[in-house]
């Protein structure tokens, strides 16, 4: 290396310090604290300094590298690892997945902490299957995906506590009308495509949002909705000491009562229902409309010129999409028994169209190792509070930085030959 | 067997035809040659209900279609190859053919068909489970006559196939088209910028000129026109 390159880099590097002091130094520098009457401000300049410090260096170390122009061998492995992972080796990667799901909850090490992220984890990865079907496969970026994961959770709320119907019958009826809504919202947008078809969908997330806080009289506005039953092992509730006339689950399989065996329900629910999620999705992309959803993402007027029909394309979209986060809304809600219209904010519908995104577009293995690193990532930070919205933050740019097209990128073609497999 | 007439096509206050009159025939070969902006592209699309006609009458076997949607249309047995061919790109080519034959029988795909497409295009059946965006120019204008066909269409809109295309490949693409017409009894309605090549394959053609026919003949009778050669013959190869 050059002398010249080192003081060009080093000049960038103190360029980057003088910006470090401009953004750290209002935000960290002057610290306000009440003491007494009043606010005063205590300065904290040494801490600002360390970090401009840490600015400056760690640029420099940036630029010596790349100035010598050898790549970072760590990451260079760390890419080639993730290049590794294609579709083809998909198909291994998702029976091990599938296998390991149904044995984690009888693992060593699994406790209840691990319990609660496993299923949180296979919530959004329902519902990112759910979204892939609308953002994927038919290329309708949809924004306000929340909406209808809170009018599932709304639906069985509501159904559940009024008629006191049990978990089964509740559940396909919260998808009927989470799929109703995608019609609703699915109307007015056929003709949208691309940014205004996401600004529309954003608005539509937010107005359900606002309906469940201000429709007092039936949502119990920001209060939310309590007591909403938990869900029985098909009729056998999980209770230490049944009602009269009433079997619990540990009674009738002679089993010690324990608050794990309802967690390992829920967990094995929400595996089922994402399982027949991801089923329902390769079996409809062989299907005309399916391909006909693909079709419509990659070009609409060859799709019109073909004779498929945009309108009804579309709102099967939307209403199929909204269906299954129907589904995983009910479940959210009878996992929680309580739910209010704070859970269903605009980050959530964030989250899971940066999981589909992040995934691969249309990618069904992409979505669980996009889920698994987003969600997985946020919760190993959680000592860190607040910060670790940074972490799920990087956790988005090192996945942008290294498969700018997501996990996986390859479509998965829905036709093989017979005969010439290569 | 299709009839157009007075068709008036408006894009917001911009009038693209000024009054089209265009029949052609059961079995024909019909070119349409123009230069850019003439308003060709339109009136396929007004065929084929993408864009709407304001105005004038199009009947296809006796029925007037000029306000029914684009799949009804399809449907009925008009099928068009849009310009710039609009293959579905992340799609592999046999997905592409599939795609086609979505009007025939709610999407039920016949292996026939398809083997006829090959027959037609051999090159298309040794790239089956290819992407359809990693096809030369040439091969995806191919495919999205074979997708087009996969719809079993008594009348194919062709919308200038010659478009960006290798000359070679031009060629073979005006032959295929040939034969599509001869051998599959296809009634051809063609639009074309390359007027030398769509008058020599045409049984009939028409000249448009800024949204309305100002002349029309046989193919043969229109290469020999004078006016013609010097719009759209000799003078297109003096610049």
């Amino acid at each position: 290396m050059e002398k010249k390159d080192i003081i060009q880099s080093f000049k960038d590097s103190l360029f980057t310090g003088l910006i470090a002091l401009a953004l750290f130094g209002p935000i960290v520098g002057l610290r306000t604290s009440s003491k007494g009457e009043g606010l005063f401000i205590t300065p904290q300049w040494g801490v600002v300094f360390l970090l401009v410090g840490l600015c400056i260096l760690g640029r420099f170390l940036i630029n010596l590298n790349s100035a010598r122009k050898t790549e970072i061998t760590f990451f260079s492995k760390f890419t080639s690892k993730f290049s590794a992972i294609t579709e083809d080796k998909a198909k291994h990667f998702a029976i091990t997945a599938i296998l390991f799901a149904v044995v984690f909850p009888f693992l060593p090490f699994t406790d209840r902490y691990f319990m609660d992220v496993a299923i949180m984890i296979l919530t959004y990865i329902m519902l990112g299957w759910g979204l892939n079907i609308v953002v994927g496969l038919a290329g309708l970026l949809d924004l306000g995906y929340v909406a209808f994961y809170a009018v599932g959770a709304y639906s069985y709320a509501l159904i559940a506590t009024t008629f006191g119907w049990s978990f089964w019958i509740c559940l396909p009826l919260a998808g009927v009308f989470a799929a109703f809504f995608g019609i609703l919202l699915g109307f007015p947008v056929l003709r949208l495509r691309g940014d205004y078809l996401a600004i529309v969908t954003l608005g539509f997330g937010e107005i359900i949002r606002i309906i469940l806080i201000n429709w007092y009289e039936v949502t119990n506005g920001p209060d939310g909705i309590t007591g909403i039953p938990r869900p029985s092992f098909f009729g056998l509730p999980f209770k230490r000491s049944p009602d009269e006339g009433e079997t619990s689950f540990h009674l009738f399989f002679n089993l010690e009562y324990s608050t794990m065996h309802r967690i390992i329900f829920l967990y094995y629910l929400i595996l089922v229902l994402a399982l027949i999620t991801n089923y329902f999705t390769l079996k409809i992309r062989k299907l005309p409309v399916g391909r006909a959803w693909e079709a419509l993402r990659e070009d609409e007027i060859a799709c019109k010129s073909l004779g498929v029909n945009p309108t009804n394309t579309k709102l099967t979209a939307f209403a199929i999409g909204a269906m299954f986060g129907g589904f995983a809304g009910s479940f959210f809600a009878t996992r929680q028994a309580f739910i209010s219209p704070e859970s269903f904010t605009f980050i959530e519908s964030a989250i899971i169209v940066a999981i589909v995104v992040l995934g691969g577009m249309g990618s069904q293995t992409g979505v669980v190792l996009a889920s698994i690193f987003l969600i997985g990532i946020t919760e190993m930070f959680r000592d860190l509070e607040q910060y670790r919205m940074i972490a799920f933050g990087g956790a988005m740019v090192l996945i942008m930085v290294f498969k700018p097209k997501g996990i996986l990128a390859n479509r998965k073609p829905t036709i093989l030959m017979h005969g010439d497999k290569k | 067997m299709l009839k157009i007439s007075n068709v008036e096509t408006f894009y917001g206050k911009i009038q693209a035809l000024r009054g089209v009159d265009l029949d052609v025939n059961d079995g024909e070969i019909v070119s349409l040659i123009g230069s850019n902006g003439a308003g060709k592209s339109t009136l396929l699309m007004t065929i084929s209900g993408v864009n709407k006609a304001k105005r004038g009458n199009i009947v296809f076997n006796g029925e007037n279609i000029e306000n029914k949607q684009p799949h009804k249309i399809v449907d009925m047995g008009i099928c068009q190859v849009p310009e710039g061919r609009r293959i579905f790109s992340r799609l592999t080519v046999e997905e592409n053919l599939r795609l086609g034959a979505h009007a025939n029988e709610k999407g039920k795909y016949f292996e026939n068909d398809i083997k006829e497409v090959y027959d037609l295009f051999p090159v298309l059946s040794d790239r089956k489970t290819q992407r359809g965006g990693t096809l030369s120019g040439g091969e995806q204008q191919m495919l999205a006559i074979g997708r087009a066909l996969m719809s079993k269409p008594k009348v194919l809109l062709l919308d200038e196939p010659s478009l960006g295309i290798a000359p070679k490949l031009v060629n073979q693409i005006f032959l295929s088209i040939k034969n599509i017409n001869k051998e599959k009894n296809v009634t051809i309605f063609l639009v074309e910028q390359n007027a030398k090549k769509a008058l020599e394959l045409a049984d009939r053609a028409y000249v448009l000129v800024n949204g309305k026919v100002t002349i029309k003949g046989s193919g043969q009778e229109l290469l020999k026109n004078k006016d013609i050669q010097a719009a759209y013959l000799e003078g297109g190869a003096k610049n």
